[in-house]
């Protein structure tokens, strides 16, 4: 099967539209909330968040209510119990991020278990985007619209306290609350992308991405533009791969982006492997003669 | 006339350690000021308690005789290189531009007027010909006129600079300076934690003694007396003989 046959095949079925929808909107909005996260150096809380979902997720699917609520509970329980654990004690920060979060996701696992569904373990840990409800794509596109928003419109203050947390605070941001108000979109980020990657694998595509447009820009704004444009060619490509060689669309999705941060790590016009040896040698050669 | 700043009996514990203790003076509108004292006697964190950057036990801090709050936009600070993160993706020019951000307002971008702001501001410290350049790629000196020229844009009543001398080149202190005194001229109020004794006195018109405790407060000539001095570097010999200080009475 090749490319033409996916276009057929992206035309014909609706479930494959839907899933293509789902997972650009994914990509999209993990690479923006992806860059604040690693410049804010909490790459480990992204995950540890992620994973801390599930507990939540497998209660709202026991109750029957939408995961939204129960995994945007636990995750921010889980933001606040790491704040706590680590100012209160000798704990360090990743330390108590290692305890909460392998705990959470622990309790998630026997809540799945004991409802003896694990079918839908392997779809919530690894993804099925082929199985994209119309209410899921309703709910992906509305976080979408929601995490976007909120970045525009609140673009300067989000700079001014990730790059230098002490002036936000000394001219009156709230420092503390735009921390927990990320913690709950990264939880958001991570439900929305519960069927295209699956919980375990959310964290790559919050911090690939970004960290690939981190090697290529000067500027946030276009750290931001380009992270989501990754995104979205990890996802398509991704789904692509997966629909074709029956593979999970997890994998195949962080795999393309994963490839896409190797290239941007050898090439990148500035920070590039590559050039940095081939300017260093031809250094070399200059001086010998 | 209000003092521009009125600190009273400030307490401020740093890890359960307090680090400040009882310290009370108050600084006329259009002073510079340099707050002095050896290694761990509490100066960045004196300032940063008076500008509610970390919590303190105690103690009331007023700008011209009105609570911090509601002059909090017009106080301009500068921190310490090493708080910054200077990989961060953000060009000079933007960096400047920030300090346009307080009095903007929530969902305001800066304007055009804003940017050629933040250009001139650049240009007073004379770093204009390195705006597009990625803040990192600077030297310390360029970083910290660059964070000067951020304070500028903010048009603040009220600077305070946290180790502005720290590891950088000669030229860009004496810019750096020459800024602080023109500021001073323009009738703003200056206040810079500096750990440099030999140049304190040339630089500031009235120093503040710390060592955990106040040890002395008022003009410059007046605290840097030697038996003054020694009261609160009595532990650090080496550092004091080539000011000629006597440090075994």
């Amino acid at each position: 099967m090749n490319i033409i046959n996916f276009f057929e095949a992206l035309f014909q079925y609706e479930f494959l539209q839907k899933a293509l929808f789902t997972s650009v909107m994914v990509g999209i909005i993990c690479g923006i909330v992806g860059c604040f996260i690693i410049l804010r150096g909490m790459a480990l809380m992204g995950d540890a968040i992620s994973h801390a979902v599930l507990p939540g997720v497998a209660i709202s699917y026991m109750l029957g209510i939408s995961f939204f609520f129960g995994a945007v509970i636990t995750g921010v329980l889980t933001a606040i119990g790491i704040g706590y654990v680590s100012q209160n004690s000798r704990i360090k920060h990743d330390m108590a991020i290692g305890i909460m979060f392998t705990s959470m996701f622990a309790v998630g696992i026997v809540i799945i278990t004991l409802m003896k569904s694990s079918a839908d373990l392997y779809h919530i840990l690894f993804g099925n985007v082929l199985a994209v409800r119309m209410s899921d794509m309703w709910m992906t596109l509305g976080i979408g619209v929601l995490v976007i928003g909120l970045v525009v419109l609140f673009y300067k203050e989000l700079l001014v306290s990730t790059f230098d947390p002490t002036m936000a605070q000394s001219y009156g941001l709230p420092n503390k609350w735009i921390h927990y108000a990320l913690m709950v979109v990264l939880t958001m980020v991570t439900v929305a992308s519960l069927q295209t990657v699956g919980i375990v694998l959310v964290v790559a595509m919050l911090i690939t991405p970004a960290a690939t447009a981190y090697l290529l820009t000067n500027r946030l704004s276009v750290m931001i533009y380009l992270a989501a444009l990754f995104g979205v060619i990890a996802s398509v490509f991704g789904l692509y791969f997966s629909f074709t060689y029956n593979l999970a669309s997890g994998a195949t999705i962080v795999l393309v982006s994963a490839l896409l941060f190797g290239t941007a790590f050898f090439f990148s016009p500035t920070q590039g492997l590559v050039w940095k040896a081939l300017k260093a040698r031809k250094n070399r050669v200059e001086l010998m003669r | 006339m209000e003092h521009a700043l009125k600190i009273e009996r400030l307490f401020v514990s740093y890890l359960g350690n307090q680090v400040v203790k009882d310290i009370t003076f108050s600084v006329k509108k259009g002073s510079l000021v340099g707050i002095i004292g050896p290694n761990g006697a509490g100066k960045s964190t004196l300032m940063k308690a008076a500008l509610n950057l970390i919590s303190k036990d105690k103690g009331d801090v007023r700008i011209f005789g009105e609570p911090l709050k509601k002059w909090k936009k017009n106080i301009a600070y500068v921190p310490q290189r090493s708080d910054i993160d200077w990989d961060f993706p953000i060009t000079v020019i933007d960096v400047v531009l920030l300090g346009t951000y307080p009095k903007l307002g929530l969902f305001k971008r800066p304007s055009k007027n804003d940017k050629e702001w933040a250009r001139e501001c650049l240009k007073t410290v004379g770093m204009e010909l390195f705006g597009n350049r990625q803040i990192g790629e600077l030297s310390g000196g360029q970083q910290q006129r660059v964070f000067l020229a951020r304070a500028l844009a903010q048009k603040a009543e009220l600077f305070f600079l946290d180790e502005p001398f720290v590891g950088i080149d000669v030229a860009s202190e004496e810019t750096i300076i020459n800024i602080l005194r023109n500021l001073k001229k323009e009738g703003k109020t200056i206040l810079v934690v500096h750990h440099d004794l030999s140049k304190a006195e040339s630089y500031f018109d009235h120093l503040l003694l710390l060592n955990q405790h106040m040890i002395q407060y008022g003009a410059s000539e007046e605290v840097l007396q030697p038996e003054v001095i020694t009261k609160a570097y009595a532990n650090q010999f080496s550092f004091l003989q080539p000011k000629g200080v006597n440090v075994t009475s």
